[in-house]
């Protein structure tokens, strides 16, 4: 843990938050079309209708805000379940809410041939929210309840079902592949600001439950029984944690696609800068989901120039490495 | 007064029947020691007790009102649990996992308080970690790792204390330790102890009541000086052995017959 004391935490945080604006900001100014300060200013006090003030409005920053809103939201999905699965690997991924939300646009792309963008979105939240639901209910099984180990299982099975319906899907309607293939590989570029808008309350909802719920995901961690023995109404609090995720993933996906590794790797370096306790490791991994996904977005744009990357690929190249770095460690660090 | 009666109580994991229609008074203010052999359903048991595991039918009393009635933070505030071999997640320090304990005790609007301070400075201090409070759990050695799952339990401040097996995988010195502090806590504080013990002789001397279970039922309970003897142990354990005094305390002293090396002049030990 590299900061103890209360102070150097608050501290830590307001760090974070200057970060994310300084990357923020890059991300409006850089890129393809070179900006600078001036004419981002500009864009905002003097439109002029310029190349520049219309790739900065239209373009640069929903693409900045739905980054940061989409890698926080991805960030404390994680934390959220590698605690309720006891599982330093877990992420939404595990949920099989990518492969849901994947599954669902897919589907309506192929089969009922959708392209207006906001039954796009709908779509991927309930097919995220679906997947999210049976791996729970599928989880829940048996005497014991809801236990980390059928959780992983379950939703091991589900991500692998939809991943091959989508892939059966795909097969049989090439022309679709098209379209969808660059949502699929996670992208937050050539999204509109209503895209965000439309997903801005799930999210919302899930951040601030989150940071409520922090002080329990504390007495959780310490084990089903414990947190039983210390009056944790531990059903409850399962079943919060799962609609918070559902919210935030369900809502990650539709706004920018299945993006992994956000939600392995922030947790992971989130605690040993803050430590464990909940209360600080939410709003710091929402903080540095952010920056992390905001600065792979900005990556993605010069690593191929002129052409772009998907994000999620940037994420993939980041988190691979590090995924399997925590998995040699160990589970528990034991 | 009874802490804790359980009523015609029967518990099972999924089709098999571990206690059945049990009818169990733990006394107020008594060290209770639950005994029997392995899967004997004592742990199972003491779970059911705290209300970690639903019962198949029947229930569990705790002074006088039915658990499944009250919420669980009441029941927090009543009565604590330390379930078998916890595992604190990694990083917790002892400070962070004792504050834990005071969970039950807060509200949305109270969250920490200074008593919540104080039972918690008291609870480090009757364990002895007050120098490592800032240690992590998982560096601490055996024992001091018991230690501070009981200051966790302390903190919690309830009348009764329920505890699977605390000495398992301590040495002889620990074990004495960590009795010796619930013994202490029960004489000094009056606290209701009740917990699952493998060692008879232990048992027999912290226990004021010991509960022997043996077929879904309870085969005998009571001071272990009436209790313990040489047909209770065949019974309940399926072993031969000699009852005696324990020389230091007088409580009884169970020495199993068996194989071994035998250096009295006569072989007496043979006929286990």
């Amino acid at each position: 843990m590299l900061l103890k004391s209360t102070t150097s935490k608050w501290a830590g945080l307001f760090v974070a938050i200057v970060l994310l604006i300084l990357f923020m900001i890059a991300s409006v100014i850089y890129g393809y079309t070179n900006t600078n300060w001036q004419t981002a200013i500009d864009a905002f006090t003097k439109y002029n209708g310029s190349n520049e003030h219309i790739i900065i409005q239209t373009v640069r920053l929903p693409r900045a805000f739905i980054a940061a809103a989409v890698g926080a939201s991805l960030a404390i999905a994680g934390v959220l379940m590698q605690t309720l699965t006891k599982n330093p690997l877990a992420s939404p991924g595990i949920f099989g809410i990518n492969a849901g939300g994947g599954f669902a646009v897919v589907a309506a792309v192929t089969l009922f041939s959708v392209t207006d963008v906001h039954t796009f979105n709908a779509l991927a939240f309930l097919g995220a929210a679906v997947a999210a639901v049976s791996v729970y209910a599928f989880g829940s099984f048996g005497r014991e309840g809801l236990t980390p180990m059928k959780l992983t299982l379950a939703g091991a099975a589900m991500s692998a079902m939809f991943a091959s319906f989508t892939q059966g899907l795909l097969v049989l309607n090439e022309a679709a592949l098209d379209q969808v293939l660059f949502w699929l590989a996670g992208s937050v570029s050539g999204r509109k600001l209503e895209t965000l808008v439309s997903v801005l309350p799930y999210i919302g909802v899930g951040w601030l439950g989150a940071l409520l719920i922090s002080g329990k995901m504390n007495v959780l961690a310490m084990g089903e029984d414990v947190a039983k023995g210390l009056g944790l109404n531990t059903g409850l609090i399962k079943i919060m944690i799962g609609v918070i995720v559902i919210l935030l993933a369900g809502g990650s996906v539709a706004a920018a696609g299945p993006i992994g590794f956000v939600g392995i790797v922030v947790p992971h370096v989130t605690r040993s800068i803050i430590g464990i306790d909940h209360r600080w490791v939410i709003p710091l991994s929402g903080l540095l989901g952010a920056i992390l996904l905001v600065a792979a977005d900005i990556a993605a744009r010069y690593i191929l120039m002129p052409a772009e990357v998907p994000v999620g690929v940037m994420t993939a190249i980041i988190g691979t490495p590090f995924f399997i770095y925590i998995a040699r460690r160990g589970f528990n660090g034991r | 007064m009874n802490a804790i009666e359980t009523k015609n109580l029967s518990l099972s994991y999924g089709e098999t029947l571990i206690i059945n229609e049990l009818d169990l008074k733990i006394p107020k203010g008594e060290i209770t020691v639950f005994i029997g052999g392995n899967g004997c359903g004592k742990s199972t048991l003491l779970r059911s007790i705290a209300r970690l595991l639903k019962p198949k039918s029947g229930g569990v009393l705790l002074e006088g009102k039915a658990i499944a009635k009250l919420s669980t933070k009441e029941i927090a505030k009543k009565m604590a649990i330390l379930p078998q071999s916890p595992l604190a997640p990694e990083g917790l320090t002892v400070l962070q996992l004792v504050k834990q304990g005071r969970y039950p005790h807060q509200t949305w609007l109270k969250q920490w308080s200074e008593e919540d301070e104080k039972k918690v400075n008291d609870a480090l201090k009757a364990t002895r970690l007050e120098h490592l409070k800032d240690r992590t759990v998982d560096s601490l050695s055996g024992g001091q790792r018991q230690r501070a799952w009981i200051a966790m339990t302390l903190a919690q401040d309830t009348d009764i204390i329920l505890l699977d097996e605390p000495t398992t995988y301590l040495d002889m010195t620990h074990q004495i330790e960590i009795l010796d502090l619930l013994y202490d806590l029960n004489e000094m504080k009056n606290r209701t102890v009740v917990m699952v013990l493998h060692d008879l002789n232990l048992a027999c001397r912290y226990a004021h009541n010991v509960v022997a279970i043996k077929d879904q039922k309870v085969y005998a309970q009571g001071k272990p000086e009436h209790v313990i003897n040489c047909s209770l142990v065949k019974n309940v354990f399926d072993m031969d052995c000699e009852v005696t005094m324990d020389p230091l305390f007088g409580t009884p002293l169970c020495i199993p017959y068996g194989k071994g090396r035998c250096i009295l002049d006569k072989a007496v030990a043979m006929n286990g």
